[in-house]
């Protein structure tokens, strides 16, 4: 049993938590990087009710600020096309790989856009991937402008009729307001050959408050449609994603739990409430 | 860096500047802002606890010794400042190097912290101080890591180990071994080795960790942190700590608008100092760290040195000029125009206490002392937490956007509205007097916050008679504000 459960389980049974109690909740709440202001609405609701019913109650109100957005990829008739954006060293190129080789076994055909042309050896680790998984990568000669490279992978997924295109991006901090710029170009000249129908944002789940800034800045560039959420296999419970959800109607659709690329799954929202909670 | 909870203290300490005396009350309030802005930086519960509850003991000390007037709120900021500096590593230390060359440098940190950049950054950072540098390349886990330090190796002219391929394929305790025998056997005199991401729950790569370092034996462990980490900085650091164990601290990533918290709750839960900060993509975006620059920082004081940098941009009249210009043809003046002016407003501010110091000052004393810069900061804070769309277009901010800004920038979501109001107001009457034909050479007014008058944010700064300002927004400071 948790910490958290413990003290739950503590003030199960008596009419009303005593402050130390709270504030021992408040802290466990806070150590999910929920965010101060989440958390003070979370337990002014929660301090409302019964101690009996606070496990439950909590994870009832976690659970209303949940997106009510559909949780599943993309899919159609046409190519899609899915662009993968974030900053730096959250696991994008991975989290490709990882979705690439998910689709691949449901028997979609899927196609590589190498458009990170700007980290040393980004495109090789790209190729790498998409040789273990056997599908093909399009890239560019190093430095080639991302937009071009992202328009090739384009023209050749619609050629080949292919189910799936996804293009890594290079990681990008969110205050730099030409790299956003560029990431919008990027976005934009995909469109000249078919629309984008997904963009997912990867979160790391160790990132504190600033993934609010992250997804909301990030959602104005290229409209993001989806968070991938990773490294859920550490210590850290990736709250900051529910803050994300729950501010911009964001839904988190898969959770990177590992360094292989079968670490990964949909997301399911009561395992990541529990784990919340745990 | 370190911008938003700079703004939240400088907003505590305005309000404890505009007391006449302070009470213990002040300064209960004041730490109640400062624990809310730790939390909202990522700074770890049990760590805001203790600093707050430090801060305000040693507050509650010296408030008898202190005379009414204004030299109180610094005696009070002295003391955050003091602890906060003391917590981030006191006097900032370099790394120790070894008496028998090389110096061993062992990094290490979660995936994805930034260390194979980091690599090539403290490689080139020493050979400019005339070491002989050599990175070896121990990832052998990510994909193409080996590949990406050869790169970088490269462009920054340093030598690089790399007998794996990796991808999964070699022994990276081995590779450490061969790489330290190796640079020892060709006179390096340094040795930097890039380890493998790993997470802190993960004791099989953990165990692999103390395994290179039983087998080279460090004289630095560098955990290699990423700014934007929330509270589990707390964890991870511990289990790092616990496991291969590490005698300093980099942050990277902190040319991010992370708030960068998570520094203070490591440094101060591991006793282990900051002492390298990585802030940008390029190789040469990397310094020491300075505790108690950054804790100045932190505290919306800026340092000496930094303040002349920033002066001769202050003071270069390329604001008012870009912003006639802007006006004249017949651009709106937009939030990130406001946002320029407060910022050299504010530089103008610290620029005017540096040069009351100087003799001979005290006629300029009295006006600099009515500039209630504190206020510019809340202001630009709001600012600053706007997104660059909500800056370009005050349209699209509804509830929850403003609810956001006042969160991020420490203020009421009141307050938010307000500058938005009178902003609004501003643009549209700079609109009918351009259409009414401007006059030439006399830029815009932008609003001012309506605190901004001088001490106590009540009484109005004595008004000068005519105006000799070049920039229209202290300008419009000296003609008091447009509210
Ligand atoms: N433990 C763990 N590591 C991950 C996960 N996803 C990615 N990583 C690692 O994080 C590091 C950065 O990943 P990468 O895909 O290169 O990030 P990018 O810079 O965003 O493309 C690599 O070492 C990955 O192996 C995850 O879910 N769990
Ligand atoms: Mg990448």
């Amino acid at each position: 049993m948790g910490l958290f459960n413990r003290l739950i389980a503590k003030v199960r049974g008596t009419s009303s938590a005593s402050a130390v109690e709270w504030s021992e909740i408040e802290s466990e709440l806070l150590a999910s990087d929920l965010g101060p202001t989440l958390v003070s609405a979370l337990l002014a609701e929660a301090k409302k009710l019964p101690g009996d019913d606070v496990e439950n109650a909590m994870k009832e109100i976690l659970r209303s600020k949940l997106s009510r957005k559909s949780r599943a990829i993309s899919s159609g008739d046409s190519t899609q096309i899915v662009l993968v954006v974030g900053v730096n060293g959250t696991g994008k190129t991975t989290s490709v790989a990882k979705l690439a080789t998910r689709l691949h076994e449901e028997k979609q055909s899927v196609l590589l856009g190498a458009a990170d042309t700007f980290r040393a050896a980004a495109v090789d680790q790209l190729t790498t991937w998409g040789d273990r998984i056997g599908i093909e990568t399009i890239t560019g000669k190093e430095g080639a402008e991302p937009a071009s490279v992202a328009f090739d992978s384009a023209k050749r997924a619609i050629d080949e009729n292919v189910n799936y295109l996804l293009i890594d991006t290079a990681g990008r901090l969110h205050n730099k307001n030409d790299l956003m710029a560029e990431l919008g170009k990027v976005r934009r000249v995909v469109e000249k050959v078919a629309p984008v129908s997904e963009v997912l944002l990867v979160i790391d789940a160790t990132t504190g408050q600033n993934g609010l800034m992250q997804a909301q800045i990030f959602s104005e560039a290229v409209e993001v449609t989806g968070l991938i959420v990773t490294k859920l296999d550490g210590s850290a419970r990736g709250g900051i994603a529910l803050a994300i959800e729950s501010s911009l109607d964001i839904p988190i659709k898969f959770i990177g739990t590992g360094e292989a690329a079968t670490d990964f799954a949909a997301f399911e929202p009561e395992k990541y409430l529990d784990g919340l909670l745990a | 860096m370190f911008q938003t909870l700079t703004s939240r203290f400088a907003g505590a300490f305005g309000t404890l500047r505009s007391r006449g005396k302070i009470s213990e009350k002040d300064i209960e309030l004041a730490i109640e802002e400062i624990r809310e802005a730790l939390l909202e930086a990522d700074v770890a519960l049990a760590v805001v606890e203790s600093f707050t509850e430090n801060v305000q003991n040693h507050a509650l000390e010296i408030l008898p010794t202190l005379q009414a007037g204004s030299n109180q709120a610094e005696a009070i900021y002295s003391v955050v400042n003091k602890e906060l500096t003391e917590i981030l590593g006191g006097g900032a230390r370099r790394i120790r190097f070894a008496k028998k060359p090389p110096t061993v440098i062992m990094l290490a940190g979660l995936q994805g912290a930034g260390k194979t950049t980091l690599a090539a950054k403290l490689a080139k950072f020493y050979k400019d101080q005339g070491e002989t540098p050599i990175l070896i390349a121990s990832d052998l886990q990510r994909p193409n890591a080996v590949n990406q330090l050869q790169v970088v190796g490269q462009s920054v002219g340093v030598p690089v180990f790399a007998p794996e391929p990796g991808n999964g394929i070699g022994n990276p305790v081995k590779v450490a071994r061969d790489g330290v025998q190796f640079a020892t056997s060709k006179l390096h005199s340094m040795v930097i080795i890039d380890t493998a991401g790993r997470l802190g729950v993960d004791a099989a790569l953990m165990q692999e960790a103390i395994a290179i370092r039983d087998a080279v034996t460090p004289d630095e462990i560098l955990f290699v942190v990423d700014a934007m980490i929330g509270q589990d900085a707390v964890k991870t650091a511990q289990a790092f700590q616990d496991g291969v164990g590490f005698d300093g601290v980099v942050i990277t990533k902190l040319d991010g608008d992370a708030r960068g918290g998570s520094a203070l709750s490591i440094a101060a839960l591991t006793g282990r100092p900051i002492m390298f900060a990585s802030v940008g993509e390029k190789i040469s975006d990397f310094d020491i760290f300075y505790p108690e620059r950054m804790a100045s920082r932190i505290l919306g004081m800026g340092d000496v040195a930094t303040l002349a940098e920033q002066a001769k941009k202050a003071f270069d009249g390329d604001t008012a000029k870009k912003l006639e210009d802007k006006f004249s043809s017949g651009e709106d003046f937009t939030l990130d125009d406001f946002l320029e002016q407060l910022e050299a407003m504010s530089k103008m501010g610290s620029m005017g206490k540096l040069l009351s110091m100087l003799p001979g000052a005290g006629q300029m004393k009295k006006q600099i002392e009515n500039f209630d810069e504190s206020e510019i900061t809340r202001t630009k804070a709001i600012v600053q937490s706007m997104t660059p769309l909500e800056r370009r277009d005050l349209k699209v901010l509804n509830g929850s956007r403003r609810a956001r800004i006042a969160t991020g920038s420490g203020r009421k979501v009141s307050d938010v509205n307000a500058l938005v109001d009178k902003f609004t107001a501003a643009q549209k009457m700079m609109k009918q007097m351009r259409n009414g034909g401007s006059i030439p050479g006399m830029p815009p007014m932008p609003p001012m916050p309506s605190g901004m008058r001088g001490p106590g944010g009540a009484a109005k700064a004595p008004q000068k008679k005519k105006s000799k300002s070049g920039n229209p927004a202290k300008r419009a400071l000296e003609n008091g504000s447009i509210s």
